[in-house]
């Protein structure tokens, strides 16, 4: 899809430097890995794939040492290891990147860096010199300039991400293990990532490189593994596999007609959002959005997207600009009020904001229509379980009883829970925000078909979405937006993934520029 | 996306002095000197006699002690309510020894008090850091358990001046070159805490842990580890407290130290100590102290009943909070500002 | 993962067809960090009356139920507030507050019913203080409230000084006291019974409880799901010190005095009391009966050992060692189990992991 400057794999791959076999880990009655088998060669990039849930972060955090595995071998250098804490693992020589950065927001970039393992004098102390100079060396061969002694509070993600791999660098490993670390940045970015990677591969360090990106994979890797549901499918050099046939090992299936969008009728305005700013997150962002219409809402992780819906919704406050529904205003930092005109948002993280985990799936669906439940103020749990076993039922929710604890759940059937909290508030308006991320393959067609249907039957639907094919396959109308501000729309016909990752990463008039795209209408 | 902050490129002296203004510490500083101005303006004897002068440093030097132990426990984003009866407790151990042990050296009772204290403090750690309980409920707990324990042990047999030795009396409110011998004690500790908490990996590993207990977990830092260590200084601090308040009072009964953690708690957050964690210094949290018994003293001078000191308090802790929220917000929004810059 | 060809806007279907709880009713109801307090209470008091003489008497009965009132009554709001993951400590001080302003404004020849309205006036406006500086300013509760603890007491003893304010009319000091005919059962438990009511139907039957429950388990889904989660905060911290100002004013007329220090640290007795019921520190977990059990079973603790001539330093110990006991039990628990299932997995596992 997305052409990164391609790069032979020419160095020579040298010994095995990391062996896991047959290592499996339970949570309880769950067995998030049955099977694990993976090896690592110094001089060498290995990708591993699989869907969300497939077991490649309990590999990442066994390797990390956070995780204890429950049987198997993991040999470093041939000999067996046995890691307590990340401490460990450290010492051994293993630097992990993890998916979202994770850094002490009080202290300085250098303390953060260097946690743990400054750099010593005499008598105990910090050699704070010796440790900034290290930051700014390091800074410098990644050639970024960020100040090492602000406090890594307020910094960009991709910023933090960078000071993720710079931890990484300092601390000389010989195995280093990305899990997912492209998800936030822009092509610059990306690139710039992959040629420090390139580096330590040629200086003969051995690494591992999570990604559900292809083209990533195809750009960087020459090794590639593959896992689905805990277990491991498959290990190839890069060159003799090709992307149907890794996607047919991740999914275990062929994966025909993802996306049925069906044709519906276009209605009146039914969102309108005017010249909305917040400062540090977007400006400027005006759009519409029709009955019976899906708009999807493009663009990279960090772009503003889920806080623009955010903002509509009331969960967060804006500066200025206006919303409307069907031609009232909804007023600002007023979910309930939002609510009430029939406007509905299923949010990006169910676990963080969708779900509450330990509560049964009754309570969770009920969360936002109890209200309405209500015969005189009071609630009844009868009430409450009939009205959450309608939804549970018309979305085919499997789960042992309405009291099971929705943590239990399994990915697609969380996000079906939360599809149905905010279908029985009975929304004209739907936000979607990253509707499918994280569940399986069958589940996702699902929704697609539900939303595509919802629409079909005069729903209005803005859909934030990463995934490029579903944004196409969905949307009637994208929007894309980069840093903050929206920097094209792209009607369906035009809608390719070349037209929509241009806009996401060049501003406004250099997409103006380079296509005919059609003005956004304002 | 990245943002273009270039290192600042200031004369060290001139961003040394820019430091200095905008810390947080300089701030209670003003506060405090300028209590002190209007009271000697308003009384110069406050200040100027050589009692004002000696009891300026001498009533904070007890609480500037508990102020270090409590911001080091509070900077692990923890707390400890159980100072107060650990202060109890430790005083009259202090007595006790006086009594039952005639002619004990009292360098070996000071350390006595400060085991004790220790141990107190072990206990809180180990059970919060083990049983990864919520620290605010295990000392809430054992601020019962040792006051009941130290109730118990005073039964009617409270601690008289006439217990103790004329040395140990004299010693709390002796002074070397006019200054007070607690102070200077009070001074000593503060420089060695606050010299481990800036400069040595423990000490900026309790910041980590304050600052985000997941991502300490994450780099591999022994947070049990540091956790119990917190507790443990905190209470050997308390305990030298306690040993100190019975050599300046000479009277110990079964309620000293009643109602201490709350002044120790005030002074850090007074001080700059957030009270989730991760920032400020023993610097701040111990001239927090000063202020507020400083302020305790200066109000009956400046005319304000001394029925009025606690209101006082309250209301300087909720205006130190709501300064250092808007101070950080204002931080947070320029912050962020830089980064829009940087990308328009 | 068949076609769901079915309309998503119709009417609930109104057949069953899942199970409603997982479990049955009795494990349910039984099988609770709530019940196991009630089971305690129960043999505390059991074990009380049947070995202490006189302990079961109705007069025994009266003053354990007066001298627990003012706990019983701010614990209401109190678990309410910890279950949404806040905490207030300023109570003790609102009731000493409302004691004082009770005592001065009859001392300086107010109707006493008027000088009691004022009293809760102030309570409400103090708890909106607490919530004011919470959920508008942003503060966090627990050093918000360590501030109003001491500005409150402070303003308490600042208005009296070292005054007390005893002659208050006898009919409501009588009154406060008095009992129902033998049973020893005083009037003022139809206000906490009437009180308990209104709190356990607000917290466990109402979308405002639910959303109580939902803000302390993840603020952010409550906000995601409309829940108004600054203005329940708001509420709750009103309501606490509506509550608070009540007890004062009860207090007041139970003990017939007015004074600065009157109730102090009873903040801590009362948290204790509710941590002990089963509300969870953490937030999102507890329940009304729990709570209740919690109280009584501090004060029937207190008042059979003050019986037998425990004296209060040993009761201290034990309800502090009560309060240890049950936080940290469960992640004994927890410790122990993980440690028995990983000695029984050491046997049988092919490859035998060190252990340090």
């Amino acid at each position: 899809m997305i052409r990164l400057s391609s790069h032979s794999s020419t160095s020579t791959v040298g010994d095995v430097v990391l062996e896991l076999s047959e290592v499996s880990k339970s949570f309880g009655a769950v067995r998030a890995l049955r099977n694990g088998e993976l090896t690592l060669r110094a001089g060498s990039i290995h990708a591993l794939m699989g869907e969300n849930g497939a077991g490649k972060s309990t590999i990442v955090k066994i390797i990390a040492g956070l995780y204890h595995r429950d049987a198997g071998s993991f040999t470093l250098d041939g000999t067996e290891v046995d890691f307590r804490s990340t401490a460990e693992s450290k010492n051994a020589g293993i630097a992990v990147i993890y998916q979202e950065p994770t850094l002490f927001p009080d202290l300085s970039v250098t303390e953060n860096i260097f946690m743990g393992r400054q750099p010593m004098k005499s008598w105990g102390r910090i050699d704070r010199a010796a440790m900034r100079k290290h930051a700014q060396e390091l800074f410098s061969r990644l050639d970024v300039h960020i100040d090492p002694d602000r406090p890594a509070q307020g910094l960009s993600i991709a910023d933090q991400q960078i000071i993720e791999v710079a931890k990484a660098m300092s601390l000389d490993a010989k195995v280093l293990v990305m899990d997912e670390p492209t998800a936030a940045l822009s092509l610059a970015e990306v690139d710039r990532l992959f040629a420090i990677a390139r580096a330590l591969r040629d200086e003969g360090r051995a690494l591992l490189f999570i990604s559900h990106r292809f083209e990533e994979v195809y750009a960087l890797c020459d090794t590639v593994t593959v896992m689905r549901d805990g277990e491991y499918i498959s290990t190839d050099p890069i060159d003799e596999t090709d992307v149907p046939s890794l996607v047919r090992k991740m999914v275990g299936r062929d994966v025909a007609s993802l996306f049925p969008k069906e044709e519906a009728t276009i209605g009146d305005v039914a969102l309108e959002v005017r010249n909305l700013n917040s400062t540090g997150t977007f400006h400027d962002i005006s759009f519409t959005v029709r009955a019976g219409e899906i708009v999807g809402l493009a663009g990279l992780v960090g772009a503003g997207r889920s806080e623009v819906a955010r903002a509509i919704f009331g969960v967060d406050n804006y500066d200025s600009g206006h919303v409307s529904v069907y031609g009232e205003s909804v007023p600002r930092k007023n979910t309930a009020a939002a609510m009430k005109l029939g406007v509905a948002l299923v949010p990006e993280d169910r676990r963080q904001q969708g779900l509450i985990l330990d509560f049964g799936v009754a309570r969770n669906l009920t969360l936002s229509i109890c209200r309405g439940l209500a015969r005189f103020g009071l609630l009844s749990s009868k009430a409450e379980n009939l009205a959450a076993d309608g939804w549970a039922q018309r979305l085919q929710v499997k789960s042992h009883s309405l009291a099971t604890a929705a943590g239990t759940l399994s990915g697609g059937n969380q996000q079906k829970i939360v599809l149905a909290k905010w279908l029985a508030a009975q929304p004209r308006i739907l936000i979607v925000d990253e509707p499918t991320r994280g569940i399986d393959v069958g589940t996702k067609a699902e929704v697609h078909r539900m939303l595509s249907q919802l629409a079909g039957q005069g729903l209005a639907i803005l859909m934030v979405s990463s995934e490029l094919p579903e944004v196409l396959g969905m949307a009637d109308r994208v929007l894309v937006m980069r840093e903050g501000r929206i920097t094209s729309e792209i009607p369906r016909a035009e809608a390719t993934a070349e037209t929509v990752m241009f806009a996401a990463t060049h501003d406004r008039q250099q997409v103006l520029a380079a296509t005919n795209v059609m003005e956004p209408t304002q | 996306m990245t943002a273009l902050i270039s290192p600042a490129r200031k004369n060290p002296a001139a961003q040394a002095i820019e430091t200095l203004l905008k810390s947080r510490e300089t701030g209670i500083v003003l506060a405090l000197l300028l209590v002190l101005v209007a009271t000697t303006v308003r009384s110069p004897a406050f200040l100027v006699s050589t009692d004002g002068f000696r009891d300026l440093l001498l009533t904070p030097a007890i609480f500037v002690l508990l102020a270090i132990g409590q911001a080091m426990v509070i900077i692990t984003r923890n707390i400890d309510l159980s100072v107060g009866s650990v202060v109890g407790l430790t005083a009259y151990l202090t007595g006790r020894l006086f009594i039952d042990f005639p002619g004990m050296p009292i360098p070996v009772v000071i350390i006595a008090g400060i085991a004790l204290g220790a141990l107190l403090g072990l206990i809180n750690g180990a059970l919060i850091a083990y049983a990864k309980v919520p620290a605010l409920v295990v000392t809430l707990g054992t601020l019962y358990i040792y006051r009941g324990v130290d109730v118990w042990w005073v039964g009617r047999k409270p601690i008289n001046a006439s217990d103790m030795p004329r040395d140990f009396l004299g010693f709390g409110v002796s002074s070397f070159l006019n200054i007070p011998t607690l102070a200077i004690i009070a001074a000593l500790v503060l420089v060695a805490v606050g010299w481990c908490m800036k400069t040595t990996r423990g000490g900026r590993e309790l910041y980590a842990i304050g600052s985000d207990p997941s991502a300490a977990t994450l780099y591999g830092l022994r947070i049990t580890k540091r956790v119990i260590h917190a507790f443990v200084a905190c209470g050997a601090l308390t305990g030298l407290a306690g040993v100190l308040f019975a050599a300046r009072y000479g009277t110990v009964d079964s309620q000293a130290g009643t109602g201490f953690e709350l002044i120790s708690v005030a002074a850090a957050v007074v001080g700059g100590i957030a009270i989730f964690g991760g920032s400020g210094s023993v610097l701040g949290a111990a001239i927090g102290a000063v202020l507020l018994l400083t302020i305790n003293r200066a109000l009956p001078l400046l005319g304000v009943q001394d029925f009025w000191q606690q209101a006082v308090v309250g209301a300087l802790i909720l205006g130190a909070i709501a300064l250092d929220r808007v101070l950080s917000l204002r931080q947070f929004h320029k912050l962020i500002e830089i980064r829009d810059n940087a990308n328009d | 993962m068949t076609d769901s060809s079915t309309s998503l806007q119709a009417a609930p279907y109104r057949s069953q067809s899942y199970p409603y709880y997982s479990s049955p009713a009795w494990k349910r109801f039984f099988l609770t960090r709530e019940f196991a307090v009630v089971i305690a209470l129960i043999i505390v008091a059991a074990v009380a009356s049947m070995s202490i003489r006189k302990f079961s008497s109705p007069l025994t009965l009266g003053y354990l139920l007066l001298d627990v009132t003012p706990i019983l009554l701010i614990a209401l709001p109190m678990a309410l507030i910890l279950i949404s993951a806040e905490i207030d400590l300023s109570v003790a001080s609102i009731v000493g507050l409302s004691n004082v302003t009770l005592g001065a404004l009859f001392d300086a020849g107010w109707p006493i019913e008027l000088a009691a309205l004022a009293a809760l006036v102030l309570g409400i406006v103090c708890g909106a203080i607490n919530g004011f500086l919470v959920t508008v300013v942003g503060l966090p509760s627990l050093a918000v409230t360590i501030g109003t603890l001491a500005l409150f007491r402070g303003i308490a003893v600042g208005i009296l000084g070292t005054r007390s304010v005893v002659n208050f009319p006898e009919y409501w000091t009588t009154l406060t006291t008095s009992v129902f005919g033998k049973s020893g059962i005083p009037y003022v438990m139809v206000l906490v019974v009437v009180l308990a009511l209104a709190f356990v139907l607000l917290l466990h039957f109402t979308p405002f409880g639910r959303g109580i429950f939902a803000i302390g388990r993840n603020r952010e889904v409550a906000a995601f799901s409309g829940v108004k989660v600054q203005r329940t905060k708001f509420i709750l911290f009103v309501l606490s010190g509506l509550v608070a100002a009540l007890a004062g004013i009860y207090f007041t007329f139970r003990y017939g005095s007015a004074r600065g220090d009157n109730a102090q640290g009873l903040e801590l007795t009362v948290i204790a009391a509710v941590l002990l019921g089963g509300v969870s520190i953490f937030g999102g977990k507890g329940a009304l009966h729990g709570v209740l059990a919690g109280v009584l079973l501090i004060g029937t603790l207190q008042s059979a050992l003050r019986f037998v001539n425990v004296t209060s330093d040993v009761i201290n110990i034990i309800v502090g060692a009560l309060l240890v006991a049950s936080i940290v039990s469960p992640s004994l628990l927890t410790w122990l189990k993980g440690k028995i299932t990983r000695a029984a997995k050491e046997g049988t596992s092919k490859t035998p992991a060190r252990h340090a």
